[in-house]
């Protein structure tokens, strides 16, 4: 019993680990598509610009024209057919101290967006998913 | 040997956990940060931020890089023949140190009895400390690399009236485990895995003390939690934890044999401050000599965070 339990764990995390999304354009079209994927943009970018922690970061900046790269972002990475002309993670946030805790308020509001845009949970999980290991370019203070 | 009574009533800690409760209410912004809901764990029956039973690599509380949180619980395990309350608290730091703190009383009731030690109360305290080593549970989905973190939890029990007993037995009422955890958050299929290797010496969780004639060194344990998160705020999993088995044989002869544990549960998080997580548990045989029938029956947890 103890044994084969802790064999069906391993082979859980083995299996599920690294099989992160297949290729294909199902979770573009589960987001909502395109015009979804706007929606969700719009959204999340408005929040970010009205919450008192990372708001801040985001006077002067061009809410359309951000949203719509986010847009395209999240469109490219999730298979949908669109081109993300954007700078990489790392240039785009280079000039703002960005600490673990900015990342994660910026993650909650993004569920937040994700949860008005009325998109089930494990959908918007598969989205964070491939959003979470652009960490590593983002957070950029101890 | 029996030790001063100790005053908490369950009023006075009903109090002091309302007062808590208040002062968390009082000063929401300290908390306004930090990681995303559930991903603090619960409090372990060992204090230590976890499963119910088995403690995970993640540190306790909403605290990340740079921020410390703290974390207070009450816990009531009410089996067929037995009973435990445990209360603690947990103090992390930096998403890499946590420090806790549990006591756990253990109603012994009509077993106590029946070993003519009416009223006879098992209490037990946890001071522990985790370290995390390495690794981020959370962020790195696209890589294999679990959070991974030490642990060291030292029990000291105070067995009242059955501590000849335990001495008899070759059990000591102290001992101290050492643990090494990893956690991995499969964020795409919204499942959380924790491996647990616990070495222990342990009877029933160091409740039997630890330890016995002839079985004197510690074993390597495993535990295993799956949780599954449904939202934001409902985690339901399972956990297993194998335990060693040190007082069987013992002058009982198989009388003093204990299983492994296991538990269903379901755990809510309304907000950062509050979680509350219910559970079934069977914890095997306790004590079979008297209770010869599986300790089955309800976990119930109320965490406050800060």
């Amino acid at each position: 019993m103890k044994r084969r339990l802790i064999a069906l764990t391993l082979a859980a995390v083995l299996g599920a680990a690294g099989a992160a999304e297949p290729a294909g354009d199902a979770l573009f079209h589960a987001l909502g598509g395109r015009a979804g994927l706007e929606r969700l943009a719009a959204d999340f970018v408005d929040r970010a610009n009205a919450d008192a922690r990372v708001g801040p970061a985001f006077d002067g900046v061009n809410r359309k024209h951000l949203s719509r790269q986010i847009a395209d972002h999240f469109c490219q990475l999730t298979g949908g057919p669109c081109v993300y002309d954007g700078g990489n993670m790392k240039d785009a946030h280079g000039e703002t101290r960005i600490d673990k805790g900015d990342f994660y308020r910026v993650v909650e509001l993004l569920q937040d967006a994700m949860d008005h845009q009325g998109l089930p949970f494990a959908v918007q999980n598969r989205l964070l998913a491939l959003l979470a290991p652009m960490h590593r370019d983002i957070i950029n203070a101890p | 040997m029996r030790t001063a009574p100790r005053r908490t009533t369950p009023l006075r800690r009903g109090l002091a956990i309302l007062c808590f409760g208040l002062g968390v209410l009082a000063a929401p912004a300290l908390a306004a940060s930090g990681k995303p809901l559930l991903t603090g764990g619960v409090s372990s029956i060992d204090g230590a931020a976890g499963g119910g039973l088995t403690p995970w690599a993640l540190t306790g509380s909403y605290a990340t890089a740079n921020e410390s949180g703290l974390t207070a619980f009450i816990t009531r395990v009410a089996l067929q023949d037995y009973a435990l309350d445990v209360r603690g608290v947990a103090w992390s730091w930096n998403e890499r140190l946590e420090l806790s703190f549990a006591r756990q009383d253990f109603d012994t009731r009509a077993t106590g009895t029946a070993l003519g030690l009416p009223g006879l109360h098992l209490k037990q305290d946890i001071v522990a400390l985790k370290l995390r080593l390495a690794g981020d549970a959370i962020l790195d989905p696209d890589r294999w690399q679990p959070q991974w973190a030490l642990g060291i939890e030292h029990k000291s029990l105070d067995a009242d009236g059955l501590t000849p007993t335990l001495r008899a037995l070759g059990a000591d009422t102290s001992g101290t485990e050492v643990y090494l955890s990893a956690t991995k958050l499969l964020l795409a299929q919204s499942v959380l895995v924790n491996a647990t290797l616990r070495a222990t010496r342990a009877n029933q969780n160091g409740l039997l003390g630890h330890g016995g004639t002839g079985q004197r060194h510690h074993s390597l344990q495993p535990e295993v939690s799956l949780a599954w998160l449904l939202n934001r705020r409902v985690a339901v999993g399972a956990e297993y934890r194998a335990k060693p088995d040190k007082l069987n044989p013992s002058l009982l002869g198989d009388g003093l044999r204990e299983d492994d544990w296991w538990d269903l549960f379901v755990a809510w998080t309304p907000n950062k401050h509050v979680s509350l997580t219910a559970a079934y548990v069977d914890l095997g045989r306790i004590v079979p000599a008297v209770q010869t029938r599986r300790q089955t029956g309800a976990y119930l947890s109320l965490q406050l965070a800060y």
